[in-house]
């Protein structure tokens, strides 16, 4: 090769042999990162069944989903009603119940029971608990607070209790994820 | 470095001379906490605790070693195995304490030598890489910290690894996936307890590599001293050994005094009985707390209550409490003054004692807490201060004191007069 070529043989076997070793190096980052995400065992456990028929209208259940607490409620009329009557425009992440709820099943509210600032578990949903101010959810860690629709009214959670994939298999079986 | 008048390590066994031709680690030791290292003459009790967290750190490794034989990293049994290293292991309680109560004494101590270092601006040139590497160690130790308080897999450590892990999902776009990429799942679980298990094991050795580079950076301007003027002569110092080591004995005396008293008469006094309870991932606690050592940082974290502009609220409480702790890699370069020790600078000295003091004292207590008025609100002006403190108190008293004259030397600070200081042109 001639020297006025400007590539000489050495700088190709050198380029040649960095890139090898930064494509190498790439190669062996990569699961090194990736083995650290969820894995299959995981992911598989992500559908729960959930049978609500002994769940009375003003009752709530917690059931499991991705072994994290899944809020299952039988909203009241007049908790409904409640939700309904909010002026979206005061809300800090602005939902109306029906977008979060199926249609024709209004009165089921299923949320992750997790709340949206750092993952604590909301009271509410066993008998006798603090539903806070607007009668929703309550956050003890940080004091975040969920109206009847458990959206978030007051605290420092960003956003609502968020709604899970799921769907009515039956009248009376719900299955999460 | 090491000064002129420094001892030479000169080996006299015909083994010892071979040894140092093949490997001078007796030269290093020598050279590095023995009779070559000459030190200021007149440091106090305060300089002991440097050598206090390094004893800690060893206390630490091999405590928690003997905890690794007896502990079990899964959901299902971790909880039982620290149970029955306390009851049927033998010494297993004495372990066990030791390491839990160890953990509270190495930020005991560190967080005095920290307060060491700003009173007497140890963190100013040339010692600046000598803080950089005190900053990094001290945020391994709060990283190593959290995922040992994890592995007893109680209530406090599933929800405390709920929590902190959260703080990453408050960054945007990328939170989420990281929050489950650090966990290896949805919420903590085996896979987040293993992990856990692996680091706390590794960290260790991390902070103990970065803490020989700390000494080694140390070592070449040479220790400081409370009045902060550089080493001029021979007689402003005395060598490691004997002087230093046996001061340091004294101090590791008083400190073991304390730490067998935590030890043996209040093991669960900084603990919280809620860790007793195995964890429960549907219902959590009614009031979580980190551990003390944390409490300042997580006060700053709760006192973003409200959205600014367009970063919520809980992000600004991320970013603030992380930036805690990165504002003291500045710190050098924020406080401009020429004099290093607090004793010399009249300012510095009262918003050191009025201000920084208090506004941590005031964190400390309020992140342990309930997140409810008063203590929101008190913790928020005491972050006010903590932050306008470093980014606005330092560099404009540095800039508008006028700081005590300082001593010509060492000697002349301990003994009044230094014949030096006569023969040395007028300042």
């Amino acid at each position: 090769m001639a020297e006025e070529d400007g590539v000489r043989r050495r700088d190709f076997i050198n380029i040649a042999a960095v890139s090898a070793a930064g494509v190498a190096g790439v190669g062996v980052v990569i699961p090194l990162v990736s083995q650290m995400s969820a894995s299959a065992d995981v992911l598989a456990a992500s559908s729960s069944e959930v049978d609500i028929s002994a769940i009375k209208p003003g009752q709530a259940i917690k059931a499991v989903f991705r072994k994290q607490p899944v809020f299952v409620r039988n909203l009241t009329p007049k908790e409904i009603a409640e939700a309904n009557a909010v002026p979206l425009s005061s809300l800090r992440d602005p939902q109306t119940l029906q977008e979060r709820t199926k249609e024709g099943k209004e009165n089921w509210l299923i949320t992750m029971g997790v709340c949206t600032h750092l993952g604590c578990v909301p009271l509410g949903a066993g008998e006798g608990e603090n539903r806070g101010e607007f009668g929703g959810y309550f956050c003890p860690c940080h004091g975040s607070v969920y109206d009847t629709a458990a959206r978030i009214r007051k605290g420092p959670a960003p956003k609502n209790l968020e709604v899970p994939e799921y769907e009515f298999t039956s009248d009376t079986v719900v299955k999460i994820g | 470095m090491s000064f002129p008048w420094a001892k030479q390590y000169t080996p006299s066994h015909p083994f010892m001379k071979w040894m140092d031709e093949k490997l001078p680690v007796p030269r290093l030791i020598y050279n590095a906490v023995g009779s070559g290292y000459e030190v200021p003459r007149n440091l106090n009790y305060f300089w002991n605790f440097g050598f206090l967290a390094g004893l800690c750190l060893v206390l630490q490794i091999v405590t928690g070693i003997v905890m690794a034989m007896h502990y079990a990293a899964n959901t299902g049994v971790a909880f039982d195995t620290i149970e029955m290293t306390v009851r049927d292991v033998n010494w297993g309680w004495l372990f066990r304490y030791a390491h839990a109560n160890g953990a509270s004494a190495f930020f005991v101590v560190i967080y005095i030598h920290i307060f060491r270092g700003f009173y007497y601006g140890s963190y100013k040139a040339p010692r600046e890489m000598v803080w950089l590497l005190g900053v990094v160690i001290f945020l391994l130790m709060m990283a190593t910290a959290f995922m040992g308080y994890v592995l007893p897999w109680g209530q406090m450590s599933f929800w405390g690894a709920k929590v902190i892990t959260g703080l990453f999902s408050a960054i945007p776009l990328v939170g989420e996936p990281l929050q489950q990429w650090l966990l290896g799942g949805f919420a903590p679980d085996n896979a987040a307890l293993n992990r856990f298990f692996s680091l706390h094991y590794l960290l260790p050795f991390v902070i103990l590599g970065v803490v020989i580079l700390h000494i080694w950076a140390l070592h070449i301007p040479g220790s400081s001293n409370p009045t902060g003027v550089e080493v001029k002569s021979e007689s402003d110092t005395v060598p490691f050994y004997p002087y230093y080591i046996a001061k340091d004995g004294w101090a590791i005396g008083v400190f073991a005094i304390l730490f067998a008293a935590a030890v043996f008469f209040f093991p669960n006094a900084l603990g919280h009985p809620d860790n007793y309870i195995p964890a429960n991932p549907m219902s959590t606690p009614a009031h979580i707390v980190p551990e003390w050592y944390f409490w300042p940082f997580y006060a700053i974290l709760r006192s973003f209550t409200q959205d600014f502009f367009f970063i919520p609220a809980k992000l600004m409480g991320v970013l603030a409490m992380f930036g805690a702790i990165l504002v003291w890699f500045f710190l050098p370069w924020l406080d401009k003054s020429p004099v290093r020790s607090g004793s010399y600078r009249p300012m510095y000295k009262k918003f050191f004692w009025f201000g920084l003091i208090p506004a941590m004292a005031v964190l400390f207590y309020c992140g342990g807490a309930p997140a409810v008025e008063p203590y929101v609100m008190i913790s928020q002006i005491a972050a006010f201060y903590y932050f306008a403190h470093f980014l606005i108190v330092l560099p404009v008293v540095s800039a508008i004191e006028k700081p005590l004259p300082l001593p010509y030397s060492i000697t002349e600070a301990v003994l009044g007069k230094d014949e030096g200081a006569e023969l040395a042109p007028a300042a």
